[in-house]
């Protein structure tokens, strides 16, 4: 016992923050560190407000990610639904626009409400799934994004759908509101209302629970089930909302669109603090873990480290984490 | 007479060929604990599971105040004012006091929360239930009774009036049961009534008006506690008379198989002992003295720091888990959920792998099969359950099977850490013979347990550890509750009293 105190001593602090805040923290120091010693144009205002605008699309998602996770599952299909939101929109778009060529926000709306509707479906599927059939998150999210990959391939031939109103691209990938790029906006009140929900509402409250210990849950009378097809569904629809504003961005429905979200996805909650085993997670922390993840891809392009080792150290950095995310856990449960 | 709270008419439930609960009437009248008495797998865990709604009856009715009632779930009783503290804890590890006690209805405006409210309330309960317990803490955080302490406080969030306690004091030091009694002194006297689940026979004339006693599912009799003996009790669940359910071991003590020299390990310091072939050596001390941990290190389930541990003459100290149950010794965990048995497999999916440590490279399943079903047969589980997945036996069963399992292959020390826990009388009779038999037949034993009349009356000679330390070596003479309370505290060198719980440093 007494040999330890000196060591404690010197480690207590950075311990307390690890145990609170996880291993992000440390994380996003070392990255600042060495990104700033490899490259002068890193730490530049310019390049973190660039930094902010592209992580947009990976906090939206690791926003839903984070949901189920917390649930106690994951989502490996939320790259499929942007892909199928994308086409899906796009395609009704491209219909419509000659039908109402009067009512440019008509077909605008349409197009997305079409796609929040096939992501809807999605992610009732997979919390039916989850929820009622007892299949494993992971074979029942996998299963649907070859599903949803198949649909969206299938829909477009496997070739983009161009021709999208000029408003949509104009409005939701390039637009401004209040000097805030739309998408940057966009993300700030989905974060917002996620906190919201996560901290403040009831329903949050019933996400942690049932992530935390179902049995438990179902005991203290919650409807666990309802709780899980919530959650799937309602990260399915943020997928979509993030589909929707990258079609905007590229101005067409493309079936691979998101295709590596899905690893990034949990591996920005996960880099957070968001516990694999469920029940631990924080919104203010899932944005700051998708921004790092953004951060390090663009301090790897800035130092010319090539795309494919940039996979390389994507994947050990989730690895790492969730090693991390270990340690921490027992240290919270075991005291 | 004042009418029931609560009542049940020909309450049944069956499973595919089991009668689990057969016509049980009962009743619960306000202001009164009513004991349910029975073994095991009698139907207790059952009739709670359609009381508090976790579970729906396959005939019969439960009547609340009268009324005719179906519960499709929990939250369905929750809403009659029916609550029930079951025996695996309905708190959420990861959340807090305050959090759990509200889980499932918490208190805000619309959808939202108001976590001011929430602590405000949860402290205020606390308080007056007289538990000193943070609202803010994270329940993973609390001991075991802490958290019963959290249940009976969530217990009190909502209109209560029937509270269902299963085995609230399994995990509880004398101190924690009086101050549980006090609260359901004055849930009693505020009119709740209280089903009260427990095997403890003699706490029953402290608290209980009536008990109903069960025995396969069917009620035996319901009378007033004040016209019961323990004596009577017993004989009713048992259907048997098992008053002496300890056996005579026969000592003639063989060779030395175990020694033990100097040993350290983490929360264990130089213990020194050893042991024969045929003799039952007891192991007594509280939770955390270090018991269970001397022998985790003989195992190889804990690290060895310093010592020297030979078994039949070969020197064993550091030796990997796996040589050491080759060379021929065998522990029985205390833990059988998350140590002993693999939950989601059969009875014989869980010996298969102990009768293989013995056979050459191919194996025949019918032999396997023919081989299990003997040892199966040798300690008494029931032909019915074996075709079941462990997890659905009682635990009395599910030791059976772990029991089972000490005799899938040979070995010469057989380890059995907490023998009894959680095991009804019938069942526990049943245990001890087996060690018995296994005794003398010449098998070293060591029975560690927290029970003491345990310890007193199976083990030849016993030694008692307190703070890591053996305190005492008693022989069978000087065997008695007091000789060995009195070493408990021994050695207690008041800086380095704060032992860490006993199986925290093992298991992580």
């Amino acid at each position: 016992m007494t040999q330890a105190h000196p060591a404690r001593g010197l480690l207590a602090l950075p311990l307390r923050i690890f145990v609170k805040l996880g291993v992000l923290p440390f994380f996003l120091i070392a990255a600042m560190v060495i990104f700033a010693v490899l490259s002068p144009n890193f730490l530049t205002p310019q390049n973190l407000m660039n930094v902010a605008r592209q992580s947009v699309y990976l906090v939206l998602v690791s926003l839903g990610q984070m949901l189920v996770l917390i649930s106690g599952g994951f989502d490996l299909s939320v790259g499929t639904v942007i892909a199928l939101s994308s086409v899906v929109s796009a395609l009704v778009m491209t219909a419509l626009a000659p039908v109402f060529p009067d009512a440019v926000w008509l077909v605008i709306a349409l197009g997305a409400l079409a796609g929040f509707a096939v992501a809807l479906v999605v992610g009732a599927i997979n919390g039916i799934g989850v929820a009622l059939f007892d299949v494993s998150p992971f074979i029942m999210t996998l299963g649907v994004s070859s599903v949803g990959t198949g649909f969206a391939l299938f829909l477009t031939g496997g070739v983009p759908v161009s021709g999208l109103p000029f408003a949509f691209g104009d409005t939701f990938g390039f637009g401004k509101v209040l000097g805030l790029p739309v998408p940057v906006a966009i993300a700030l009140v989905a974060i917002a209302a996620m906190w919201l929900f996560m901290a403040r509402t009831r329903a949050g409250a019933r996400v942690y629970a049932v992530g935390g210990n179902i049995k438990a849950a179902h005991l203290s009378a919650i409807n666990t089930r309802g709780v899980l097809i919530l959650v799937y569904g309602l990260c399915a629809l943020i997928a979509a909302l993030t589909g929707l504003l990258l079609t905007a961005r590229v101005e067409s429905g493309e079936a691979n669109l998101g295709g590596t979200i899905a690893m990034e996805s949990i591996a920005a909650c996960v880099i957070a603090g968001v516990s694999l085993r469920g029940g631990i997670g924080r919104v203010e922390n899932v944005v700051l873990g998708a921004f790092f993840i953004i951060l390090v891809q663009n301090g790897m392009n800035l130092a010319q480290i090539s795309s494919y080792m940039q996979m390389v150290l994507i994947g050990l950095l989730l690895i790492l984490a969730v090693i991390f995310d270990q340690l921490r856990y027992r240290l919270i449960v075991k005291g | 007479m004042t009418s029931p709270l609560l009542e049940t008419r020909g309450l049944t439930k069956a499973y595919p060929g089991v009668l689990a609960l057969n016509a049980v009437d009962f009743t619960l009248l306000p202001g009164e604990v009513h004991v349910l008495f029975g073994e095991n797998g009698a139907g207790k865990s059952t009739m709670i599971s359609l009381l508090a709604g976790a579970n729906t009856p396959t005939e019969g009715e439960i009547r609340v105040r009268g009324v005719p009632v179906r519960f499709a779930s929990v939250a369905d009783a929750q809403a009659q004012g029916i609550y029930t503290v079951f025996q695996e804890f309905s708190l959420i590890p990861t959340m807090t006091v305050a959090q759990n006690m509200f889980l499932g209805h918490e208190p805000g405006p619309g959808p939202f929360l108001a976590p001011g409210e929430m602590r405000r309330r949860a402290a205020a309960t606390l308080a007056e239930l007289g538990f000193a317990i943070d609202p803010g803490a994270t329940v993973a955080r609390l001991s075991r009774a802490q958290q019963q302490m959290v249940e009976i406080a969530k217990a009190m969030q909502g209109a209560l009036s029937v509270l269902i306690l299963d085995e609230p004091t399994a995990s509880l030091t004398d101190r924690e049961v009086d101050q549980l009694f006090d609260v359901v002194k004055r849930l009693k006297a505020e009119g709740v009534g209280i089903v009260y689940i427990s095997h403890r026979v003699h706490e029953f004339e402290r608290i209980a008006e009536r008990v109903t006693v069960l025995r396969d599912g069917a009620k035996i009799g319901t009378a007033p506690m004040a016209e019961m003996s323990e004596e009577a009790l017993v004989d009713m669940m048992a259907g048997r008379e098992i008053r002496d359910i300890y056996p005579e071991i026969a000592r003639t003590p063989g060779a030395v198989v175990l020694e033990v020299e100097g040993l350290a390990a983490p929360g264990v310091f130089d213990a020194s002992f050893t042991l024969r072939r045929g003799e039952v050596l007891g192991v007594a001390g509280l939770v955390g003295s270090g018991k269970s941990r001397l022998f985790r290190a003989v195992m190889g389930l804990a690290p060895t720091l310093a010592g020297k541990v030979r078994f039949k003459g070969q020197d064993i100290t550091r030796a990997p888990t796996r040589r050491v149950v080759k060379a021929g010794a065998w522990y029985l965990s205390p833990d059988r959920k998350h140590e002993g048995l693999i939950l989601a497999e059969t009875p014989f999916g869980n010996l298969r792998m102990d009768l293989m440590l013995d056979g050459g490279p191919v194996l025949s399943l019918a032999a396997l099969r023919r081989r299990a079903a003997q040892i199966f047969g040798h300690v008494e589980l029931p032909e019915a359950y074996r075709p079941r997945t462990v997890a659905k036996l009682s635990g009395g069963n599910q030791q059976k099977v772990l029991f089972g399992k000490a005799f899938g292959h040979d070995a010469d020390l057989y380890i059995f850490d907490e023998p009894t826990v959680g095991v009804d009388m019938g069942t526990r009779a049943a245990l001890y013979r087996l060690i018995a038999e296994l005794a003398e037949a010449g098998k070293a034993v060591v029975v560690i347990s927290s029970d003491l009349p345990e310890v007193m009356n199976l083990a030849h000679r016993a030694l008692v550890l307190a703070n890591g330390r053996i305190t005492a070596r008693l022989e069978r003479e000087e065997l008695s509750e007091d000789a060995i309370l009195r070493h408990f505290f021994d050695g207690a060198d008041p800086g380095a009293a704060t032992v860490a719980p006993e199986l925290q440093g093992d298991l992580a």
